[in-house]
């Protein structure tokens, strides 16, 4: 399993009720419900991943996040988790305040647009960066609105969202996030990963 | 239709009220049960049939001689696997395969014909509810079933919520919608305009209006198909002819072969029951038995959902198949959801759509593991 999946099943103690946003094949699901009792359902656009999930034995609604999230009751979830997605849609802002209105808590992931790797490809390669979260090619990438970890940090203090805990990763590393380290945090990490509530 | 042998049937005692008022006593019920029911009694599916079913699930249907409606989804190793399971299948009451219907006779020895009680699918799930006791199952493993199936499934788990552990409708709705209405009319004018008909009089020895009910098959049968999938198998071609004949036989396949539809569902099905079933359909609207709110007809149930549409069907189309997730959802129920691609149309979950029967076999087989 994805080391960032790890962190985000470390955030959620046992026995709770959780919904994967964009739950893809179903692994993180099946991590949370076989290791920590967790109440799982999963909602995914993709007809073949909805039937990967079906396969595993995991509850999941196929549909999109943008229109099906209004059907679920407001704090039905103990967390709501979206895993590199947010930038993939038409209204990322929509997307976020449904997650807080669902879930109690939102465990946010973000692929870092600020990383020095993806800086380091746009300044000297002068084409669209290419990394390991960002496998895409420009035209067929399913991302519409990249963030950096700044971005999103600044975003959501905005929004008047509280951060309970923002950890940057790199590969292995975990780490803290925080208003000192921040300029530090988007320039090393690969991902952002955002524990929220509202 | 009837041939007597062959059908097991369960005489239900208890009088059974119906929502027309009127009650029912020593009916019988005419069942077919497919694999084994284990010793702790937890591996019965009850299955229930779309409006033309019958009990006869899988294998050869001894009144037709040919595979049962649900062979594809139903037997040893299919995704309703009865090596494992216990399928159990009864034929509606208002039906024409054993179970109580407008073909039986009254106390007088007079067939009933419409002077049978108008039935509804509550009164259909309330009479099949029996089969329960008569096995001595206390929950079902599963109830599943397609299109009016599908109804008497939401039916069944709202009137009995602790009844079942999981619960598979199948391309179907909570309510028939005005379009749905509008062609069983069509199928109920078809019959009773047939001479023959004679205010339901007929009797089995006389000539059926075999004719109307033919057209009503036609008419019906078309909404079971999608139109690309009709121009794929048929479009302009024509039937055993090298041109245009000019004239009003069968010139085009697809005539031909909706006539030969027409043709063989009469050697089956009794035009009443046709009426009565059909309009047990049109009176099908599970949110108005909870004041408008769907999700009412599901509050007091713990059982696993798994909601299943197809995208051709446009008789009970995918999002009529959402609103009962969403009613679901809104209740915190435990509920899954997929829409399977096919070109087939509604008739998709009666046939070899891997992708469906894939999706049920794993949602059976992983909850069953669950137990």
């Amino acid at each position: 399993m994805k080391n960032e999946f790890q962190v985000i099943a470390d955030l959620i103690e046992k026995d709770k009720k959780v919904l994967d946003v964009g739950c893809a094949d179903g692994t993180l699901m099946k991590f949370l419900k076989d290791n920590k009792n967790i109440n799982i359902r999963g909602l995914e656009i993709s007809k073949e991943r909805v039937q990967e999930c079906i396969a595993k034995g995991l509850t999941v609604i196929e549909g999109n996040a943008e229109k099906d999230l209004k059907q679920f009751p407001d704090k039905s979830f103990d967390y709501v988790i979206l895993s590199q997605t947010l930038q993939a849609f038409l209204n990322p802002e929509l997307v976020l305040d449904e997650l807080l209105r669902v879930g109690k808590k939102a465990i946010v992931t973000i692929p870092n647009f600020g990383y020095w790797k993806v800086r380091f490809h746009l300044l000297f390669k002068g084409t669209m960066p290419i990394t390991k979260t960002l496998p895409d090619e420009w035209h067929n990438t399913p991302n519409l609105h990249m963030c950096t970890i700044k971005d999103f940090f600044h975003f959501v203090k905005s929004k008047d969202i509280k951060i309970v805990k923002s950890l940057a990763l790199n590969n292995l590393n975990k780490s803290t996030i925080n208003q000192s380290n921040l300029g530090v945090k988007n320039l090393f990490a690969d991902l952002g990963i955002f524990l929220i509530e509202k | 239709m009837n041939t007597e042998k062959n059908i097991k049937t369960l005489i239900v005692k208890e009088p059974l009220k119906l929502d027309c008022g009127k009650t029912i006593k020593d009916f019988p019920i005419a069942y077919e049960t497919y694999g084994s029911l284990n010793s702790k009694k937890d591996n019965a599916i009850l299955v229930f049939h779309a409006l033309t079913g019958d009990q006869f699930v899988t294998g050869i249907n001894p009144a037709t001689n040919k595979e049962g409606w649900w062979s594809y989804a139903v037997g040893p190793d299919k995704a309703i696997d009865t090596n494992k399971y216990f399928v159990i299948c009864s034929n509606v009451i208002g039906g024409c395969m054993g179970s109580y219907g407008p073909s039986h006779k009254d106390p007088n020895q007079k067939i009933f014909g419409t002077n049978f009680p108008v039935i509804t699918i509550n009164d259909m799930v309330n009479a099949q509810y029996n089969l329960l006791d008569h096995f001595g199952i206390d929950k079902l493993f599963s109830i599943t079933g397609g299109s009016m199936g599908g109804m008497q499934v939401l039916q069944f788990i709202s009137n009995f919520p602790d009844k079942s552990k999981t619960v598979i409708p199948i391309a179907t709705t909570s309510s028939h919608s005005a379009q749905n209405i509008a062609f069983n009319e069509l199928g109920r004018q078809a019959i009773t305009a047939d001479s023959n008909w004679k205010d339901g009089n007929y009797t089995s020895n006389e000539t059926n209006p075999g004719k109307g009910l033919a057209v009503a098959r036609m008419a019906a049968h078309i909404t079971y198909l999608s139109k690309k999938g009709l121009q794929e198998k048929f479009g302009r071609k024509l039937q055993e002819r090298e041109d245009l004949k000019f004239g009003f036989d069968a010139d085009f396949q697809i005539e031909s072969y909706l006539r030969y539809q027409g043709s063989v569902f009469v050697d089956r099905f009794d035009a009443n029951s046709y009426l009565y079933i059909t309009r047990a359909m049109d009176y099908f609207d599970l949110a108005k038995q909870f004041n408008g709110n769907l999700s009412e007809a599901f509050k007091n149930t713990n059982a696993k959902f798994f909601i299943i549409s197809f995208t051709s069907d446009w008789l009970y189309p995918t999002q009529e198949n959402k609103d009962i997730v969403i009613a679901l959802n809104s209740i915190g129920a435990d509920v899954g959801f997929v829409e399977i691609e096919s070109d087939k149309g509604h008739d998709s979950f009666l046939l070899d759509v891997p992708d469906f029967l894939n999706a049920l076999k794993n949602f059976l087989d992983k909850s069953y593991e669950e137990n």
